[in-house]
Protein backbone atom coordinates (compact mmCIF):
# COMPACT_ATOMS: atom_id res chain seq x y z
CA UNK A 1 0.00 0.00 0.00
CA UNK A 2 0.99 3.27 -0.87
CA UNK A 3 2.80 4.94 2.87
CA UNK A 4 2.37 8.91 1.95
CA UNK A 5 -0.40 10.58 -0.07
CA UNK A 6 2.14 13.07 -1.94
CA UNK A 7 4.80 11.13 -3.96
CA UNK A 8 7.37 13.96 -5.73
CA UNK A 9 7.74 11.57 -8.09
CA UNK A 10 3.87 11.82 -9.27
CA UNK A 11 4.54 15.29 -10.79
CA UNK A 12 6.26 13.94 -13.78
CA UNK A 13 3.03 11.68 -14.30
CA UNK A 14 0.68 14.81 -14.58
CA UNK A 15 0.40 15.06 -18.20
CA UNK A 16 -1.38 11.12 -17.64
CA UNK A 17 -4.35 12.74 -16.52
CA UNK A 18 -5.23 12.95 -20.06
CA UNK A 19 -5.31 9.00 -20.68
CA UNK A 20 -8.82 8.62 -18.58
CA UNK A 21 -10.14 12.13 -20.53
CA UNK A 22 -8.03 12.80 -24.30
CA UNK A 23 -10.64 16.05 -25.12
CA UNK A 24 -10.48 17.66 -21.53
CA UNK A 25 -6.63 16.69 -20.31
CA UNK A 26 -5.68 18.65 -24.06
CA UNK A 27 -8.29 21.25 -23.19
CA UNK A 28 -7.01 21.80 -19.82
CA UNK A 29 -3.12 21.64 -21.22
CA UNK A 30 -3.93 24.06 -23.99
CA UNK A 31 -5.39 26.37 -21.66
CA UNK A 32 -2.74 25.84 -19.07
CA UNK A 33 0.08 27.04 -21.88
CA UNK A 34 -1.75 29.70 -23.18
CA UNK A 35 -2.42 31.28 -19.47
CA UNK A 36 1.37 30.96 -18.52
CA UNK A 37 2.79 32.69 -22.35
CA UNK A 38 3.71 36.54 -22.42
CA UNK A 39 0.57 38.81 -22.42
CA UNK A 40 -0.48 41.54 -20.54
CA UNK A 41 1.81 40.27 -17.75
CA UNK A 42 5.45 38.83 -18.59
CA UNK A 43 5.81 35.00 -17.96
CA UNK A 44 8.47 36.23 -14.93
CA UNK A 45 5.77 37.86 -13.28
CA UNK A 46 2.95 35.23 -14.39
CA UNK A 47 5.63 32.48 -12.64
CA UNK A 48 5.83 34.49 -9.32
CA UNK A 49 1.81 35.06 -9.04
CA UNK A 50 1.68 31.00 -9.29
CA UNK A 51 4.28 30.58 -6.59
CA UNK A 52 2.62 32.65 -4.30
CA UNK A 53 -0.78 30.80 -5.27
CA UNK A 54 0.31 27.31 -4.69
CA UNK A 55 1.09 28.49 -1.57
CA UNK A 56 -1.65 29.34 -0.56
CA UNK A 57 -3.45 26.34 -2.10
CA UNK A 58 -0.81 24.36 -0.27
CA UNK A 59 -0.23 22.22 -2.99
CA UNK A 60 3.37 20.54 -2.59
CA UNK A 61 3.31 19.28 -6.46
CA UNK A 62 2.79 23.37 -7.88
CA UNK A 63 5.46 24.48 -4.86
CA UNK A 64 7.93 22.36 -6.56
CA UNK A 65 7.65 22.87 -10.46
CA UNK A 66 7.21 27.08 -9.61
CA UNK A 67 10.18 27.28 -7.18
CA UNK A 68 12.44 25.23 -9.62
CA UNK A 69 10.45 27.48 -12.84
CA UNK A 70 11.46 30.98 -10.64
CA UNK A 71 15.39 29.43 -10.52
CA UNK A 72 15.22 28.52 -14.31
CA UNK A 73 13.78 32.43 -14.96
CA UNK A 74 16.46 34.16 -12.75
CA UNK A 75 13.85 35.28 -9.95
CA UNK A 76 15.99 35.89 -6.65
CA UNK A 77 14.92 33.94 -3.83
CA UNK A 78 13.84 37.62 -2.36
CA UNK A 79 11.41 37.71 -5.12
CA UNK A 80 10.16 34.56 -4.30
CA UNK A 81 9.79 34.93 -0.50
CA UNK A 82 7.59 38.36 -1.58
CA UNK A 83 5.79 36.95 -3.65
CA UNK A 84 4.90 34.67 -1.17
CA UNK A 85 3.82 36.99 1.61
CA UNK A 86 1.94 38.44 -0.71
CA UNK A 87 -0.06 34.90 -1.07
CA UNK A 88 0.18 34.97 3.18
CA UNK A 89 -1.51 38.64 3.59
CA UNK A 90 -4.23 37.97 1.10
CA UNK A 91 -4.64 34.74 3.42
CA UNK A 92 -4.71 36.16 6.69
CA UNK A 93 -6.73 39.15 5.55
CA UNK A 94 -9.39 37.05 4.25
CA UNK A 95 -9.59 35.06 7.24
CA UNK A 96 -9.82 38.02 9.45
CA UNK A 97 -12.07 40.23 7.10
CA UNK A 98 -14.47 36.94 7.94
CA UNK A 99 -14.60 38.62 11.58
CA UNK A 100 -16.84 41.39 10.81
CA UNK A 101 -19.57 38.49 9.33
CA UNK A 102 -18.94 37.01 12.75
CA UNK A 103 -19.30 40.51 14.82
CA UNK A 104 -21.88 41.21 12.86
CA UNK A 105 -23.53 37.99 13.63
CA UNK A 106 -22.62 37.95 17.65
CA UNK A 107 -24.42 42.15 17.57
CA UNK A 108 -27.40 40.63 16.03
CA UNK A 109 -27.76 37.71 18.00
CA UNK A 110 -26.22 39.48 20.98
CA UNK A 111 -28.59 41.21 23.62
CA UNK B 1 32.51 26.87 -1.56
CA UNK B 2 34.83 25.14 -3.88
CA UNK B 3 38.52 26.09 -2.81
CA UNK B 4 40.26 23.14 -4.98
CA UNK B 5 39.66 21.00 -8.33
CA UNK B 6 38.75 17.28 -8.10
CA UNK B 7 42.22 16.50 -9.13
CA UNK B 8 43.77 18.56 -6.13
CA UNK B 9 41.17 16.95 -3.64
CA UNK B 10 42.00 13.48 -5.40
CA UNK B 11 38.19 13.12 -5.74
CA UNK B 12 37.09 10.24 -7.44
CA UNK B 13 35.18 11.85 -9.96
CA UNK B 14 39.02 13.32 -11.24
CA UNK B 15 39.11 10.34 -13.26
CA UNK B 16 37.03 10.37 -16.34
CA UNK B 17 36.42 6.82 -16.38
CA UNK B 18 34.67 7.15 -13.40
CA UNK B 19 32.18 10.14 -14.23
CA UNK B 20 31.31 7.85 -17.92
CA UNK B 21 31.09 4.78 -15.36
CA UNK B 22 28.62 7.31 -13.69
CA UNK B 23 26.67 8.44 -16.83
CA UNK B 24 26.28 5.18 -18.00
CA UNK B 25 25.05 3.13 -15.38
CA UNK B 26 22.16 3.34 -12.99
CA UNK B 27 18.99 5.19 -14.51
CA UNK B 28 20.22 4.76 -18.46
CA UNK B 29 21.72 0.97 -17.40
CA UNK B 30 18.22 -0.25 -15.82
CA UNK B 31 16.29 1.11 -18.82
CA UNK B 32 14.65 3.75 -16.30
CA UNK B 33 15.59 6.58 -18.67
CA UNK B 34 16.67 6.24 -22.47
CA UNK B 35 20.07 6.66 -23.38
CA UNK B 36 21.34 9.56 -25.26
CA UNK B 37 21.93 6.99 -28.24
CA UNK B 38 18.50 5.18 -27.95
CA UNK B 39 17.27 8.80 -27.96
CA UNK B 40 18.61 10.45 -31.50
CA UNK B 41 18.45 6.90 -32.73
CA UNK B 42 14.23 7.30 -32.70
CA UNK B 43 14.44 10.49 -35.27
CA UNK B 44 17.50 8.58 -37.26
CA UNK B 45 19.90 11.24 -36.04
CA UNK B 46 22.76 8.51 -34.80
CA UNK B 47 25.10 8.66 -35.55
CA UNK B 48 25.82 12.06 -35.36
CA UNK B 49 28.18 13.39 -38.13
CA UNK B 50 30.64 16.08 -38.12
CA UNK B 51 30.21 18.62 -40.95
CA UNK B 52 32.79 21.10 -42.47
CA UNK B 53 35.18 22.84 -39.70
CA UNK B 54 33.72 26.24 -38.99
CA UNK B 55 34.95 26.81 -35.47
CA UNK B 56 38.17 26.01 -34.06
CA UNK B 57 38.40 25.86 -30.40
CA UNK B 58 41.39 26.19 -28.42
CA UNK B 59 41.72 25.12 -24.97
CA UNK B 60 45.28 27.13 -23.80
CA UNK B 61 45.27 25.41 -20.24
CA UNK B 62 43.03 24.58 -16.82
CA UNK B 63 44.81 27.28 -15.10
CA UNK B 64 42.44 29.57 -13.28
CA UNK B 65 42.24 32.12 -10.87
CA UNK B 66 38.54 30.91 -9.83
CA UNK B 67 37.25 27.37 -9.09
CA UNK B 68 33.57 28.14 -10.27
CA UNK B 69 31.40 25.21 -8.70
CA UNK B 70 30.15 24.30 -11.73
CA UNK B 71 32.99 24.59 -13.76
CA UNK B 72 33.61 21.66 -16.29
CA UNK B 73 36.90 21.88 -17.11
CA UNK B 74 37.73 21.30 -13.25
CA UNK B 75 40.11 24.16 -13.65
CA UNK B 76 41.49 26.45 -10.71
CA UNK B 77 45.16 28.20 -9.74
CA UNK B 78 46.07 24.09 -8.62
CA UNK B 79 45.86 22.99 -12.52
CA UNK B 80 49.38 23.26 -14.17
CA UNK B 81 48.41 21.80 -17.73
CA UNK B 82 48.94 24.80 -19.86
CA UNK B 83 49.22 24.91 -23.66
CA UNK B 84 53.29 25.24 -24.82
CA UNK B 85 54.61 27.55 -27.62
CA UNK B 86 55.38 24.28 -29.81
CA UNK B 87 51.89 23.62 -29.51
CA UNK B 88 50.45 26.71 -30.49
CA UNK B 89 52.84 26.91 -33.57
CA UNK B 90 51.28 23.72 -34.63
CA UNK B 91 47.87 25.33 -33.96
CA UNK B 92 48.54 28.50 -36.22
CA UNK B 93 49.55 26.41 -38.77
CA UNK B 94 46.01 24.82 -38.85
CA UNK B 95 44.42 28.20 -38.67
CA UNK B 96 46.05 29.20 -41.28
CA UNK B 97 45.33 26.31 -43.57
CA UNK B 98 41.29 26.05 -42.87
CA UNK B 99 38.45 28.10 -43.48
CA UNK B 100 36.93 28.00 -39.93
CA UNK B 101 35.61 31.76 -39.60
CA UNK B 102 35.78 31.30 -35.49
CA UNK B 103 38.76 30.77 -33.07
CA UNK B 104 37.47 30.60 -29.92
CA UNK B 105 40.59 30.37 -27.05
CA UNK B 106 39.21 28.59 -24.04
CA UNK B 107 40.38 27.65 -20.40
CA UNK B 108 40.74 27.34 -17.65
CA UNK B 109 41.37 31.48 -17.73
CA UNK B 110 42.89 31.64 -21.06
CA UNK B 111 44.89 35.00 -20.47
CA UNK B 112 46.97 33.11 -17.42
CA UNK B 113 49.05 31.37 -20.24
CA UNK B 114 52.23 32.90 -20.47
CA UNK B 115 52.21 32.85 -24.21
CA UNK B 116 48.68 34.29 -24.48
CA UNK B 117 49.24 37.55 -26.00
CA UNK B 118 52.08 36.52 -28.25
CA UNK B 119 49.41 33.33 -29.72
CA UNK B 120 46.99 36.06 -30.24
CA UNK B 121 48.75 38.90 -32.04
CA UNK B 122 50.13 35.70 -34.42
CA UNK B 123 46.60 34.71 -34.87
CA UNK B 124 45.01 37.43 -35.25
CA UNK B 125 46.93 38.13 -38.43
CA UNK B 126 45.56 34.79 -40.13
CA UNK B 127 42.11 37.23 -40.91
CA UNK B 128 39.99 35.11 -38.51
CA UNK B 129 36.22 36.35 -38.85
CA UNK B 130 35.53 35.92 -35.53
CA UNK B 131 38.44 35.85 -33.03
CA UNK B 132 36.54 34.49 -29.21
CA UNK B 133 38.30 35.24 -25.86
CA UNK B 134 36.27 33.59 -23.37
CA UNK B 135 37.77 35.55 -20.00
CA UNK B 136 36.37 35.22 -16.88
CA UNK B 137 36.18 38.79 -16.21
CA UNK B 138 37.86 38.87 -12.43
CA UNK B 139 41.27 38.54 -14.48
CA UNK B 140 41.50 41.70 -15.54
CA UNK B 141 41.38 42.31 -11.73
CA UNK B 142 43.30 39.82 -10.57
CA UNK B 143 46.81 41.41 -10.96
CA UNK B 144 47.94 44.42 -12.39
CA UNK B 145 49.73 42.84 -15.27
CA UNK B 146 46.32 42.02 -16.15
CA UNK B 147 44.71 45.34 -16.21
CA UNK B 148 45.71 46.55 -19.54
CA UNK B 149 43.67 43.35 -21.61
CA UNK B 150 41.02 45.44 -22.02
CA UNK B 151 43.16 47.15 -24.46
CA UNK B 152 45.03 44.56 -25.79
CA UNK B 153 41.95 43.03 -26.57
CA UNK B 154 40.32 45.88 -28.52
CA UNK B 155 44.00 46.44 -30.50
CA UNK B 156 43.56 42.88 -31.88
CA UNK B 157 39.58 43.32 -32.25
CA UNK B 158 38.84 40.21 -29.89
CA UNK B 159 35.09 39.51 -29.34
CA UNK B 160 34.72 39.03 -25.75
CA UNK B 161 32.66 36.85 -24.36
CA UNK B 162 32.49 36.32 -20.44
CA UNK B 163 30.88 34.15 -17.98
CA UNK B 164 28.25 36.15 -15.75
CA UNK B 165 25.96 33.87 -13.41
CA UNK B 166 23.46 36.52 -12.15
CA UNK B 167 22.93 40.20 -11.88
CA UNK B 168 23.19 40.09 -8.42
CA UNK B 169 26.27 39.61 -5.98
CA UNK B 170 24.68 36.88 -4.39
CA UNK B 171 23.90 34.21 -6.52
CA UNK B 172 27.07 35.06 -8.48
CA UNK B 173 29.48 34.73 -5.53
CA UNK B 174 28.11 31.43 -4.82
CA UNK B 175 28.68 29.99 -8.15
CA UNK B 176 31.91 31.50 -8.22
CA UNK B 177 33.29 32.41 -5.33
CA UNK B 178 33.59 35.46 -2.77
CA UNK B 179 34.04 38.72 -4.46
CA UNK B 180 33.89 37.96 -8.33
CA UNK B 181 30.54 39.81 -8.44
CA UNK B 182 32.08 43.21 -7.39
CA UNK B 183 35.72 42.16 -9.34
CA UNK B 184 33.29 41.42 -12.46
CA UNK B 185 31.46 44.22 -12.41
CA UNK B 186 34.73 46.07 -12.23
CA UNK B 187 36.11 44.33 -15.34
CA UNK B 188 32.94 44.73 -17.86
CA UNK B 189 32.77 48.94 -16.96
CA UNK B 190 36.46 48.71 -18.03
CA UNK B 191 35.64 46.74 -20.99
CA UNK B 192 32.90 49.70 -21.58
CA UNK B 193 34.99 52.26 -21.29
CA UNK B 194 37.40 51.21 -24.11
CA UNK B 195 34.15 50.79 -25.78
CA UNK B 196 33.28 46.86 -25.95
CA UNK B 197 29.51 46.39 -25.33
CA UNK B 198 28.16 49.65 -26.52
CA UNK B 199 25.01 49.47 -28.57
CA UNK B 200 26.65 50.98 -31.67
CA UNK B 201 30.55 49.22 -31.82
CA UNK B 202 32.08 46.31 -33.31
CA UNK B 203 33.53 45.44 -30.51
CA UNK B 204 31.70 42.62 -29.10
CA UNK B 205 30.81 41.86 -25.75
CA UNK B 206 28.89 38.63 -24.91
CA UNK B 207 28.04 37.25 -21.41
CA UNK B 208 27.17 33.43 -20.54
CA UNK B 209 24.88 32.69 -18.19
CA UNK B 210 25.28 29.28 -16.80
CA UNK B 211 22.17 28.57 -13.82
CA UNK B 212 23.71 28.33 -10.38
CA UNK B 213 22.71 25.16 -9.67
CA UNK B 214 20.79 22.28 -10.85
CA UNK B 215 18.10 23.75 -13.09
CA UNK B 216 17.66 24.52 -16.82
CA UNK B 217 18.77 28.08 -18.16
CA UNK B 218 15.35 29.98 -18.70
CA UNK B 219 14.61 31.51 -22.05
CA UNK B 220 17.68 33.22 -23.55
CA UNK B 221 15.73 35.96 -24.60
CA UNK B 222 13.67 36.98 -21.25
CA UNK B 223 16.98 36.22 -19.41
CA UNK B 224 18.80 38.94 -21.93
CA UNK B 225 16.16 41.04 -21.17
CA UNK B 226 16.69 41.32 -17.32
CA UNK B 227 20.14 40.82 -17.37
CA UNK B 228 20.45 43.96 -19.53
CA UNK B 229 17.71 45.92 -17.26
CA UNK B 230 19.56 45.19 -14.47
CA UNK B 231 23.49 45.86 -15.22
CA UNK B 232 22.05 48.97 -16.71
CA UNK B 233 20.10 50.03 -14.03
CA UNK B 234 22.49 49.34 -10.98
CA UNK B 235 26.20 49.89 -12.53
CA UNK B 236 25.23 51.67 -16.01
CA UNK B 237 26.73 48.70 -18.23
CA UNK B 238 26.19 47.37 -21.47
CA UNK B 239 26.80 44.14 -23.56
CA UNK B 240 25.44 42.86 -26.68
CA UNK B 241 24.02 39.63 -26.21
CA UNK B 242 23.52 36.38 -23.47
CA UNK B 243 24.36 33.03 -23.92
CA UNK B 244 21.92 30.81 -21.52
CA UNK B 245 24.32 27.66 -21.59
CA UNK B 246 22.96 24.46 -19.61
CA UNK B 247 25.44 23.10 -17.44
CA UNK B 248 26.16 19.49 -18.46
CA UNK B 249 26.21 16.97 -15.62
CA UNK B 250 30.13 16.26 -15.66
CA UNK B 251 33.46 17.21 -13.76
CA UNK B 252 32.96 19.65 -10.65
CA UNK B 253 28.99 20.08 -12.05
CA UNK B 254 28.37 16.37 -11.45
CA UNK B 255 30.16 16.25 -8.43
CA UNK B 256 28.04 19.43 -7.08
CA UNK B 257 24.70 17.44 -8.45
CA UNK B 258 25.76 14.00 -6.45
CA UNK B 259 26.51 15.54 -3.09
CA UNK B 260 23.41 17.75 -3.47
CA UNK B 261 21.32 14.49 -4.50
CA UNK B 262 20.29 16.10 -7.48
CA UNK B 263 21.75 14.07 -9.98
CA UNK B 264 18.76 11.83 -10.55
CA UNK B 265 16.23 14.74 -11.31
CA UNK B 266 18.41 16.47 -13.53
CA UNK B 267 19.65 13.75 -16.07
CA UNK B 268 15.43 13.97 -15.62
CA UNK B 269 14.69 17.29 -16.52
CA UNK B 270 17.63 16.99 -19.02
CA UNK B 271 15.82 13.91 -20.88
CA UNK B 272 12.30 15.21 -20.57
CA UNK B 273 13.36 18.60 -22.12
CA UNK B 274 15.20 16.31 -24.48
CA UNK B 275 14.79 18.24 -27.87
CA UNK B 276 14.75 16.26 -31.16
CA UNK B 277 15.31 19.66 -33.69
CA UNK B 278 18.44 20.66 -31.32
CA UNK B 279 20.54 17.62 -32.28
CA UNK B 280 21.17 18.41 -35.92
CA UNK B 281 22.57 22.03 -34.24
CA UNK B 282 24.61 20.25 -31.61
CA UNK B 283 28.20 22.51 -31.51
CA UNK B 284 30.55 19.56 -31.85
CA UNK B 285 29.08 19.14 -35.36
CA UNK B 286 30.78 21.85 -37.13
CA UNK B 287 33.55 22.28 -34.24
CA UNK B 288 37.00 20.92 -33.31
CA UNK B 289 38.20 21.40 -29.98
CA UNK B 290 41.98 21.05 -29.02
CA UNK B 291 43.25 20.14 -25.47
CA UNK B 292 46.56 22.17 -24.13
CA UNK B 293 48.77 19.03 -24.90
CA UNK B 294 47.13 19.32 -28.90
CA UNK B 295 44.96 16.57 -28.88
CA UNK B 296 41.91 16.69 -30.97
CA UNK B 297 38.35 16.35 -29.42
CA UNK B 298 34.64 16.95 -30.83
CA UNK B 299 33.78 19.23 -28.29
CA UNK B 300 35.35 21.01 -25.11
CA UNK B 301 33.01 18.29 -22.74
CA UNK B 302 34.39 15.57 -24.41
CA UNK B 303 37.90 16.78 -24.00
CA UNK B 304 37.32 16.97 -20.32
CA UNK B 305 35.65 13.25 -20.55
CA UNK B 306 38.56 12.37 -22.51
CA UNK B 307 36.99 10.77 -25.03
CA UNK B 308 39.48 11.75 -28.17
CA UNK B 309 37.58 12.09 -31.99
CA UNK B 310 36.96 9.23 -33.75
CA UNK B 311 39.68 9.71 -36.36
CA UNK B 312 43.05 8.70 -37.43
CA UNK B 313 44.39 12.18 -37.18
CA UNK B 314 44.18 12.93 -33.31
CA UNK B 315 46.34 15.36 -32.57
CA UNK B 316 46.85 19.04 -33.93
CA UNK B 317 50.07 17.74 -35.47
CA UNK B 318 48.37 15.49 -37.91
CA UNK B 319 45.51 17.09 -38.38
CA UNK B 320 43.36 16.11 -42.06
CA UNK B 321 40.31 17.96 -42.86
CA UNK B 322 39.84 14.67 -45.03
CA UNK B 323 40.35 12.41 -42.09
CA UNK B 324 38.18 14.44 -39.70
CA UNK B 325 35.41 15.74 -41.75
CA UNK B 326 32.07 13.25 -41.72
CA UNK B 327 34.10 11.38 -38.52
CA UNK B 328 31.49 9.95 -36.04
CA UNK B 329 30.86 12.18 -32.88
CA UNK B 330 31.61 10.29 -29.79
CA UNK B 331 28.11 11.08 -27.14
CA UNK B 332 27.69 10.49 -24.28
CA UNK B 333 24.50 10.62 -21.79
CA UNK B 334 25.97 14.44 -21.12
CA UNK B 335 24.90 15.16 -24.46
CA UNK B 336 22.00 15.56 -23.01
CA UNK B 337 22.90 18.69 -22.09
CA UNK B 338 23.02 19.57 -25.65
CA UNK B 339 19.71 18.90 -26.61
CA UNK B 340 17.65 20.35 -23.81
CA UNK B 341 15.08 22.67 -24.46
CA UNK B 342 16.45 25.39 -26.81
CA UNK B 343 19.76 23.33 -27.10
CA UNK B 344 22.59 24.45 -25.75
CA UNK B 345 26.20 25.69 -27.19
CA UNK B 346 29.25 28.18 -26.35
CA UNK B 347 27.25 30.32 -28.31
CA UNK B 348 23.87 30.26 -26.43
CA UNK B 349 20.93 28.19 -27.90
CA UNK B 350 20.66 26.48 -30.83
CA UNK B 351 17.03 25.92 -31.94
S1 LIG C 1 34.15 28.11 -14.90
FE1 LIG C 1 35.69 29.35 -15.96
S2 LIG C 1 36.30 30.89 -14.46
FE2 LIG C 1 35.29 29.25 -13.35
S3 LIG C 1 36.93 27.88 -12.69
FE3 LIG C 1 36.14 27.10 -14.63
S4 LIG C 1 37.46 28.01 -16.17
FE4 LIG C 1 37.75 29.21 -14.30
S1 LIG D 1 28.49 17.17 -25.34
FE1 LIG D 1 29.85 17.49 -27.06
S2 LIG D 1 29.61 15.64 -28.27
FE2 LIG D 1 27.86 15.73 -26.93
S3 LIG D 1 26.29 16.80 -28.13
FE3 LIG D 1 27.35 18.32 -26.88
S4 LIG D 1 28.89 19.13 -28.22
FE4 LIG D 1 28.23 17.18 -29.11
Amino acid sequence: MQKTYYDPADLKKFGKISEWNQELGDAFFEYYGKVFEDGALTAREKSLIALAVSHTEQCPYCIDAYTKDGLQRGITKEEMMEALHVGAAIKSGATLVHGVQMMNKVNKLDM
Amino acid sequence: MVTKSLHKRESDLANSNRQLEILSNGIFQDGELPTFKNKISESNQFPLKAKKLEILQINVGYMCNQVCEHCHVDAGPDRKEIMTRDTMQQCLAVIKKTEAHTLDLTGGAPEMNPDFRWFVEEAAKAGIKDFIVRSNLTIIRANKKYYDLPEFFKKHNIHVVSSMPHWTRGKTDKQRGDGVFDKSIKALQELNAVGYGMPESNLRLDLVYNPSGAFLPGDQASMEKDFKKALKADFDIEFHNLFAITNLPISRFLDYLIASENYEDYMYSLVEAYNPTAVAKVMCTNTLSISWDGCLFDCDFNQMLELPVNSKAKHISEYNEALLEGRNIVISQHCYGCTAGAGSSCQGVVA
